[in-house]
């Protein structure tokens, strides 16, 4: 049985520790500042500090009154202020002024700044420019890692993914090495390490430097083996409409920090629920688990969207009726049901995830740019979650397009959703995903020329020829090559996985978790060198001192940290787990963030001009 | 970056100010006893920091001592676990594309413009003032400066120092760190020998462009970025100022809603700033039918901003259908060939316009027209069904000569309707060859 583990995985180790020790520093940090104080905490980070801590545990280290910082000016009456907040320039100049204000009306107070996972030279420039450096302290809480599962840890950064691969912002790369040591410190030393992507190699340098740097001691390791991989290495995956249950609620829902909000319209009440998901949930563990997603697959595959409710119900009573104690959250996932077939209907999904297939197939292209361009021309979800550049953004990752559509699409687009996303195509070229030509019209204006001096005939053959420079998409090739796309014809029995495409319906292996199997299989990356320079190069794989060759796997060996740099999906934790239990082995994945489809959209559209 | 002659000038000079060997030995010397007053107050702090590298030199203005706890078990594990260099760790294998390359690269690149006066002097300083500043090379400070440990940075007086140091940071991979000695280099370098710099240094002007960027520097960041637009963008642009134009001066008429359509259907807010496609829109919806003269009318927006007859289509359509103006409509499907004949003919599938009629609610007789041009005879079908054009169904099985699923479908129609008599009368039709 492939569902089940098998007898011989190894257990994972217990990476409640770290929530442990991030607590107990940020204990220590309250401490120092000792006496009532009221703390300021951003936004962002409430949910992983619920993770870890709770009002009481504040309250015992005298913090009195709790604020979420947003950027207005401060009611608090308390002598101490502390600030709980990612480095960010603005909030660091919104504090500034707070103190400033503060100095202007003769009011003394402290304040104490605590940066976490670290600071930044640049915010501590700020309060040197504002002429309060030294009226305002500042530490650092080394909150790298938050585990959101037993096999699931995340740095809570979403920034990174723009930080890095569209701003071209190096900052994190210490950070998440940061959080690699500690890991190597606590669950290592790890053996072996394989990577690819221009970020990866930095992060495996900047963790090997502190390594170095730092204590060793001998233990025996609790993870042997280390995967790192960009986001951009794989933009496909992310991008696709997820149907593994966890991952479409995130679609709908959005999971945060590893909980979901239901709104009323799921819970029924007038009142809005939140709801943990992990493995630890009952509704969601094991055998029922898997038969709800099967069920759900099969239901989806069958109709790829139309889905009948009543049907979901006799499910759920029929299946789960052991469970009757979890009743009241088996009813909250019925909601979510109800509401997810609601939302998806409602947005032509049939039309949307025929489209995505044919594409990743790359069948019927002319089709496939017809139907987008008709949602962009009729205004689709304007100004709202933008599915026509969803769509262009999907097309650009596995298709590529020729610089006659990209133009063509490109000003029906502006036209339709306005001027400002002039910098959302910016973008799109900043992340690699899309390579113009020489400045605009440089190919129109050569093929002019040619034309003038040449017959129609070879005119038409240089056109072709500067045409098939355009930027094309490696995803086809990669998909062969790798065997992406399984055999259609014949019926994929979702009962039955045979392979990591079960968590898309039987329609697509995810890249990014193919390489890792296969690179896992041929124990490196040799003879994989045409994959590698399609995409793009910078692999490695380095074998730690104590990377003992030996074949007999022990458990440690067994164990593997991913790390996704740029986030990684639902889908791919679904699809690692699956291979796990295929091959006897854990995969824990380490990620900058879960991400998906629109989060990832959202980072690349430019709204703010 | 391709550099205009005169700006390699004026390079040129400025460099030779700066490394003039006459005023060196001055320069050197102050440099030398300022530098070692500084180095000697550092090294005291450094000493301090080095039992306990974490806390900065904030720690002493918080007036409370640390309390003993457990977390102390934290700092422990979390941050200060170092000790003897121990090579715990290899390297990886460099390939050709390994990013290290980035300190050696980055300065050949620099000086490649001009290797036969530069390359000499870059490499002197830095062996002979090793001597002088034999505090912290531009590895070291970068190092520091990435645990957190007490720098200076003032030592970087040069140009070149100024940038040794920031290719070592580059190099570093640790944008925290590039990003500081950027915002150093900004203070202590003008304007322009700082862009001039930056320009031929992908990363780190990377960096400080996303510096500018969260600082709200816009002034900065105009200055810096002056990118001329691609030709393709110019007339986006270019695009977007008519229309802003035209959006004025049809808002100004409008805003007075005189017009009895605009009692009818009130505007809900102002057409100003919108997209093309919404200002076509609202113009298919109240300015429909005028002249192409008018700037409000459709047809002079449809040619001015080129829009091509599919979205022209899709537009009307849409803003006609809200209106139930179903003649408005089936004119803009209506052709007429030269026998006088007309008939409908559509840039876009005809499915589609069932849908966008379907979603403003048309009524079934308006349905059916469109429902049956549609070419897909199984796409035909299954929309007949959906939007009960019974008709066309009956029809569609009788071609079909499928007399079950006729039967099947009487099931659906009212009892007694047109379209149950219909039914019957074509299965007791003696002529019709059933298949089934």
């Amino acid at each position: 049985m492939a569902q089940t583990d098998r007898r011989d995985a190894p257990g994972l180790p217990d990476f409640s520790l770290l929530k442990r020790l991030a607590r107990d520093q940020l204990i220590y940090l309250l401490e120092q500042l000792p006496g009532k104080k009221d703390l300021f905490i951003d936004a962002d980070l409430m949910s992983p500090l619920d993770r870890i801590a709770n009002v009481t545990t504040l309250k015992q280290h005298e913090v009195d009154k709790l604020y979420k910082v947003e950027l207005k000016p401060v009611v608090s009456v308390s002598d101490q202020l502390c600030f709980l907040i990612r480095p960010r320039i603005q909030t660091v100049k919104w504090i500034a002024d707070v103190v400033k204000s503060d100095k202007a009306v003769g009011r003394f107070r402290r304040y104490k700044i605590i940066f976490t996972p670290q600071k930044f030279y640049a915010c501590e420039t700020v309060l040197e420019e504002q002429g309060v450096y030294g009226d305002v302290t500042s530490d650092e809480w080394e909150f790298y890692l938050l585990p959101l599962d037993d096999d699931i840890i995340s740095l809570e950064l979403p920034e990174f993914f723009r930080d890095n691969f569209l701003e071209g912002d190096q900052r994190w790369v210490t950070t998440a090495g940061s959080a690699l040591r500690l890991l190597h410190f606590l669950f290592g030393p790890f053996s072996k390490v394989y990577g690819i992507g221009r970020c990866a190699k930095m992060v495996y340098e900047s963790w090997r430097e502190q390594v170095e740097d730092g204590e060793k001691k001998a233990q025996n390791p609790d993870i042997g083996n280390v995967f790192l991989i960009d986001r951009d290495v794989d933009f496909v995956t992310p991008l696709c409409s997820q149907v593994v249950y966890e991952g479409l609620v995130d679609d709908i829902f959005r999971i945060k920090c590893g909980s979901v909000e239901f709104g009323p319209d799921v819970t029924s009440t007038d009142k809005s629920l939140k709801v943990m998901l992990n493995s630890q949930d009952k509704v969601h563990v094991g055998e029922t688990q898997r038969k709800k997603e099967i069920w759900w697959e099969k239901q989806r595959k069958k109709k790829r969207c139309g889905m009948d409710i009543k049907q979901m119900k006799a499910f759920v009573a029929e299946e789960l009726k052991g469970l009757k104690q979890e009743h009241r959250l088996l009813s909250l996932h019925i909601g979510a049901c109800e509401s997810i077939m609601k939302k998806k209907t409602k947005q032509d999904f049939q039309e949307l995830l025929k489209t995505e297939h044919s594409l990743l197939e790359g069948f019927e292209i002319r089709e496939c740019i017809t139907y987008i361009e008709e949602h962009i021309n009729r205004q689709l979800d304007y100004p709202f979650y933008n599915s026509s550049f969803y769509m262009l953004l999907y097309t650009f990752s596995t298709l590529g397009l020729l610089p006659k559509d990209y133009r063509s699409l490109k000003a029906q687009y502006l036209q339709s959703y306005g001027i400002e996303h002039l910098l959302s195509f910016a973008n799109l070229r900043q992340i690699g995903l899309l390579v113009e030509q020489q400045p605009g019209e440089t190919l129109t204006v050569m093929e002019s020329k040619v034309g003038k001096l040449v017959n129609d005939k070879t005119a038409g053959k240089l056109t072709d020829a500067f045409s098939s420079l355009a930027k094309k998409s490696n995803f086809r090739a990669l998909s062969k090559r790798l065997m992406l796309i399984p055999k259609t014809g014949e019926e994929y029995d979702l009962r039955v996985p045979r392979d990591m495409a079960y968590i898309f319906s039987g329609a697509y292996i995810p890249l990014s978790c193919k390489l890792i199997e296969q690179v896992l299989e041929r124990d490196g990356w040799t003879g994989f060198e045409e994959v590698t320079r399609m995409l793009n190069g910078h692999e490695f794989a380095v074998t730690g001192p104590d990377g003992t060759e030996t074949r007999n796997k022990t458990d440690p060996q067994r164990i593997i940290l991913v790390m996704f740099l740029g986030g990684c999906t639902f889908s791919e934790i679904s699809a690692l787990r699956f291979l796990g239990r295929e091959r006897g082995c854990k995969f824990i994945v380490l990620t900058t963030a879960i991400t998906n489809s629109s989060r990832l959209l959202e980072s690349l559209l430019d709204n703010q001009g | 970056m391709t550099r205009a002659k005169p700006e390699d000038d004026d390079w040129n000079s400025s460099k030779i100010h700066a490394f003039t060997f006459d005023d060196d030995d001055d320069e050197f010397t102050k440099l030398k006893e300022s530098k070692r007053a500084v180095s000697s107050i550092l090294v005291d702090d450094d000493d301090d920091d080095d039992d306990d590298d974490d806390d900065d030199v904030e720690k002493v203005s918080w007036s409370g001592e640390p309390v003993g706890s457990i977390s102390w078990s934290v700092k422990e594990t979390a941050s200060s676990i170092r000790s003897g260099g121990e090579h715990g760790f290899p390297k990886i294998n460099t390939a050709p594309s390994l990013p290290k390359q980035g300190s050696g690269y980055s300065l050949s690149s620099l000086f490649k413009a001009s290797t036969r006066v530069y390359a000499p002097e870059l490499r002197k300083p830095k062996s002979e003032c090793k001597d002088y500043f034999s505090d912290w090379s531009p590895e070291e400070t970068v190092k520091r400066m990435r645990k957190g440990k007490v720098y200076s940075l003032e030592r970087f007086r040069s140009l070149q120092d100024k940038l040794l140091l920031l290719d070592e940071a580059v190099s570093a991979h640790d944008g925290n760190v590039i990003t500081a000695v950027l915002i150093y280099l900004k203070k202590s370098l003008s304007k322009e020998i700082f862009f001039q710099e930056l320009m031929v240094r992908e990363i780190a002007l990377r960096h400080y462009v996303h510096y500018l960027k969260e600082m709200e520097e816009q002034k900065t960041l105009v200055e810096l970025m002056k990118l001329p637009f691609s030709q393709d963008d110019a007339i986006h642009v270019q695009d977007h100022y008519t229309l802003l134009e035209r959006q004025i001066i049809i808002e100004a008429t409008d805003k007075k809603g005189e017009a009895e359509i605009f009692k009818k259907f009130p505007r809900k807010a102002s057409i100003l700033n919108m997209p093309i496609i919404t200002t076509l829109y609202y113009s298919c919806f109240y300015h429909y039918g005028e002249s192409e003269g008018t700037f409000s009318s459709p047809a002079n927006i449809r040619s001015t901003f080129r829009i091509s007859e599919k979205q022209y289509i899709l537009t009307a359509l849409g803003a006609r259908a809200k209106l139930k103006s179903w003649f408005d409509v089936d004119s803009l499907f209506n052709t007429k060939n030269w026998l006088g004949y007309t008939k409908k003919r559509s840039p876009i599938g005809f499915h589609r316009v069932v849908d966008i009629l379907q979603k403003n609610n048309a009524p079934v007789q308006v349905l059916k027209d469109y429902v049956s041009l549609i070419d897909d005879a199984e796409l035909k079908l299954s929309l007949a069904q959906k939007y009960k054009c019974h008709d066309i169904v009956i029809e569609m099985y009788r071609d079909l000569k499928d007399r079950q699923q006729l039967i099947v479908y009487q099931g659906k129609v009212e009892r007694g309707s047109h379209e149950d008599r219909k039914i019957d009368q074509l299965l007791g039709n003696m002529q019709i060859r059933w298949k089934n």
